[in-house]
């Protein structure tokens, strides 16, 4: 399943750089996106001129630091924010526009779901995480009684979660474990694409390894597409094919990951690889980019 | 010469509903001036807890036992004022959050300049000169500027500096430094870091260096103690470590993190989650994510004990495993018991 | 001071923050007291053997004796069972505005909080102008206006509390929207109500029953006082706020019983209120 990922031997051009997965029709594809926030002379634009396509099955990495954009990006793709300018395709369907109708946005929740960084707050505390997934399973698809138990058992059993934690109150989990819940809730909804806002950062080394192997497998199930959010060069490594670099909003560089990562072509991929802490590392010999 | 910074034996009960829970065991190390040690690990490891002890910080009705001596005398046993001067003057800390650690309606140049001019009777004047010159150090060239800004106008890496530039006023001996870099992007962190080891090089300060990136605790400190369950699991030269490590927790630690050069078919995960000490059972801690346990491994605590020079391990087949704790397991132990 | 120092200083200054899962010892005590209050309020009347408005004129102030366990009023009537009887009067009132100015509140900033945009602004802006508007004189004003007695001295406490319910709730409920899990709750597509009744609400019912507690207190005085002023409880209907206004007189008089006892019951209701609110409140906070 790493066969995607591996480095092309070819030299890339300029007109190569494209994240587009060679002969899928895209899941998703994102033109021109734009988001301001204020007006006048307050205006501060968070994401401008973004595109990108994210071929059926495929996984794309969006990586930054803070204030890259990548956040305000995801946002707009799930709903929660509308864009300025540009335009939203998912699944063929213009999505630009968040749905207002409750109908609307339930088809949407059909076709796109997000699991944010943080898992304390990620669950409702009060909850228990068998009624959690419930609510989700009963919203999208009518089901009661039996068949309902039966789908949040399925769903708990897909994240590696026992009856006994699916009777459990979130904090009676782990932090790898409530994770795993909100993995659990996004795919009750059944979704075509799955954002992954950081998904994994907030977790332990020897956790998020665990993590990172489940989604690489619901993947490979299930055939979900992933948009990975991380500023986690190694992480997005590990689980996209493709690769989009923000700074201050803009994409500097996109393609393939491993050519953007092994061959940064952007002064600020290298500046974002050499910062990375390794052997023989000395902070702050790279040219500074000071804020 | 005696070192700066002893810590022996530390151990530490929390009192949690009713009852006290161990969350530090048997913690040892000295540091010397101008040496940085690194202590790694993850969630209940008891890194935090080792400097919490030491800053003197304990939540309240916590049981320590132990000793912990700064420059001779013995931290646990400082009182009042004495306690004061060895906080106020001797040790700074700096911690993942500066922004929760500053007061967000007083200025900048307030926070810097507030020791100066009530513990040192600095005048004002002197004390804003100064405070321009500490940030400075820290590379904040528009100092004048910045002391009349608000914590909210300053970026985290800003904010950070700003930070080390307080905990510069008085020329501590020794850093705490709690996660200081894990809250900034990555090149925000690189230039922190960069800017600590140049000001530890220049004061001679010494600094316990507190994260849970194995790959940045080797790049920064000279020696690095990784911990488990509120105890030291090994502790030798950083520079060896990645290449021989000599606990199989360290082991599975590096192995677990992707690498930024290749992906691979799976990571070698870690089954089961971190615990902390008291939910430990008898024997080593690790033993029940380990993929080298045997049953003798379960039955006591091993103890830490010296592998080689400058090295220990708390592994009871840490010779015996030495250089083999890097092989990939040929069945993932992962499966088994996620 | 370092950053050290200031840390370690902050962390002695919070050490008296309420812990752990039960009640201080203040805190159990406020709650017996509560308690007790409640069930004088509920039974309180039942055990009157003596009718509280009996007037005997020849035993005008006069002292406890086996019939009157605490002597008698100006009237000679019966101050045992004024006050008990009293109980039901003097804490429902309190108890209606509290629960009205609660679900107004609440519901209020709710909707303010889910609908977002101009009518949160809206909301916003008069329960401003409502909160900074004394509530005792908008119920002296009420009084004024639809006569006095119980009644409009209720209604308009409770419009006067409803903003102070709303401020708060309207906090709590911004803080719980903008957690994650609320976001991923719409993503999937669920009502805003919904979300406010099964998700935002149960998450601030500690917060919101600990301020009620804690204006229940308030009301109680507020209302004592409209009484007391003679705009609240109308006589003979025996009232504590009532009673210490009329015990006034045998205070000139060196008779000070009824205003005493009157006065003591409202005082350690209050204060038994304002305790328990007051740490109910913390801890709410605390773990937000």
């Amino acid at each position: 399943m790493s066969s995607t990922a591996g480095r092309r031997a070819d030299a890339r051009t300029d007109s190569e750089r494209t994240t587009a997965a060679p002969g899928g029709v895209p899941i998703l594809a994102v033109d021109g996106l734009r988001k301001t926030f204020g007006r006048g002379r307050k205006e501060a634009v968070a994401v401008d001129g973004v595109s990108f396509e994210l071929a059926a099955g495929g996984s794309l990495g969006i990586v930054g630091e803070s204030g890259s954009g990548k956040t305000t990006t995801a946002r707009m793709l799930i709903g929660l924010e509308q864009p300025t300018a540009g335009r939203i395709v998912l699944d063929g369907a213009d999505h630009t526009r968040p749905a207002r109708r409750i109908r609307d946005l339930r088809a949407r929740g059909r076709l796109i779901q997000i699991v944010f960084q943080d898992p304390y707050t990620s669950l409702d505390r009060r909850q228990k995480i068998g009624d959690c997934l419930g609510e989700v399973v009963r919203l999208h698809f009518g089901l009661s009684g039996s068949a309902l138990d039966a789908r949040v058992r399925e769903l708990g059993e897909l994240v590696g979660l026992h009856d006994r934690q699916l009777r459990a109150l979130p904090r009676e989990l782990s932090g790898g474990q409530r994770q795993r819940v909100a993995i659990a809730r996004a795919l009750a909804a059944e979704p075509k694409i799955l954002i992954l806002d950081e998904a994994v950062s907030a977790l332990d080394v020897s956790i998020q390894a665990q993590i990172l192997n489940l989604l690489a497998d619901i993947r490979e199930q299930r055939g979900v597409s992933y948009v990975f959010i991380s500023h986690d060069l190694a992480v997005i490594r590990q689980i996209t094919d493709t690769a989009i670099v923000m700074r201050h909003g803009r994409v500097v560089e996109q393609g393939q990951t491993a050519d953007v990562l092994d061959s940064p072509q952007d002064p600020y991929t290298r500046l974002l690889r050499d910062s990375v802490p390794h052997a023989g590392w000395r902070p702050g010999a790279d040219a500074l980019v000071t804020s | 010469m005696s070192a700066l910074l002893e810590v022996d034996g530390l151990s530490v009960e929390l009192p949690v509903a009713g009852e006290y829970r161990t969350v530090l065991q048997d913690v040892s190390f000295s540091l010397d001036a101008g040496q940085t040690l690194g202590l790694v690990g993850e969630s209940g490891s008891g890194k935090s807890m080792t400097v919490r002890s030491i800053a003197q910080l304990l939540p309240p009705g916590a049981r320590t036992s132990g000793s912990i001596t700064f420059d001779g005398a013995s931290v646990l046993d400082l009182r009042g004022d004495a306690l004061r001067k060895f906080r106020s003057r001797d040790v700074s800390m700096i911690f993942q959050d500066p922004r929760a650690h500053t007061n967000p309606v007083r200025r900048i140049g307030d926070f810097l300049t507030e020791a100066m001019r009530v513990n040192g009777r600095v005048p004002r004047r002197e004390a804003e000169r100064r405070a321009v010159e500490l940030l400075a150090e820290v590379g904040i060239h528009d100092g004048e500027r910045r002391l009349r800004q608000y914590p909210h106008e300053l970026s985290g890496g800003l904010l950070q500096r700003v930070m080390i530039a307080a905990s510069l006023a008085v020329k501590p001996r020794l850093i705490l430094a709690d996660e200081p870099t894990t809250a900034l992007d990555v090149t925000t962190q690189s230039e922190v870091m960069a800017i600590l080891a140049r000001l530890q090089r220049e004061y001679g300060m010494a600094m316990l260096f507190i994260t849970h990136d194995l790959e940045l605790a080797a790049a920064v400190c000279d020696e690095t103690v990784v911990m488990y369950a509120g105890a030291m699991v090994e502790h030798q030269a950083s520079s060896r470590l990645h290449t021989d490590p000599l606990h199989p927790y360290s082991a599975a630690l590096m192995q677990a993190r992707p690498e930024i050069e290749r992906r691979v078919p799976r990571l070698p995960a870690i089954p089961g989650h971190p615990t902390s000490a008291f939910e430990t059972p008898d024997g080593c801690a690790f033993a029940p994510r380990c993929r080298f346990a045997e049953d003798a491994c379960r039955a006591a605590l091993p103890a830490f004990e010296r592998v080689g020079d400058g090295e220990y391990s708390r592994c009871r087949r840490a010779e015996e495993l030495r250089g083999q704790l890097l092989v990939p397991a040929v069945v993932s132990h992962e499966e088994v018991v996620r | 001071m370092t950053a050290l120092a200031v840390v370690a200083e902050a962390r002695r200054r919070t050490r008296r923050r309420p812990r752990g899962k039960h009640l201080s010892v203040l805190g159990w005590v406020a709650a017996v007291v509560l308690a007790v209050v409640a069930l004088l309020a509920v039974f309180g009347p039942l055990l009157v053997t003596v009718d509280p408005n009996a007037v005997d004129l020849g035993n005008a102030f006069a002292d406890p004796s086996a019939g009157h366990p605490l002597g008698q009023d100006a009237s000679g009537r019966d101050l045992f069972s004024r006050l008990l009887s009293g109980a039901r009067t003097s804490l429902v009132g309190p108890l209606l505005v509290v629960v009205v100015s609660t679900l107004l509140g609440t519901g209020l900033a709710l909707a303010a909080v889910w609908v977002g945009g101009w009518f949160d602004t809206a909301v916003a802006r008069v329960v401003d102008a409502v909160f900074a508007f004394p509530g005792l004189l908008l119920a002296i004003l009420a009084t004024s206006i639809f006569g006095t007695g119980l009644q409009a001295a209720i209604i308009a406490l409770s419009i006067s509390y409803t903003p102070y319910i709303a401020r708060i709730v309207r906090g709590a409920a911004l803080r719980e929207r903008s957690l994650p899990y609320i976001a991923a709750l719409r993503v999937q597509g669920l009502r805003g109500t919904a979300i406010s009744l099964r998700h935002i609400l149960p998450n601030i019912a500690g917060l919101i029953f600990a301020n009620a507690t804690l204006s229940f207190g308030f009301a109680l005085i507020d209302l004592a006082a409209l009484s007391f002023i003679g705009l609240g409880v109308q006589a003979p209907t025996a009232d504590w706020g009532a009673m210490v206004g009329t015990g006034m007189a045998g205070i000139q008089q060196l008779e000070p019983q009824e205003a005493l006892w009157a006065s003591l019951l409202i005082v350690i209701t209050v204060a038994a209120a304002n305790s328990l609110g007051d740490e109910l409140v913390k801890r709410s906070e605390a773990r937000a």
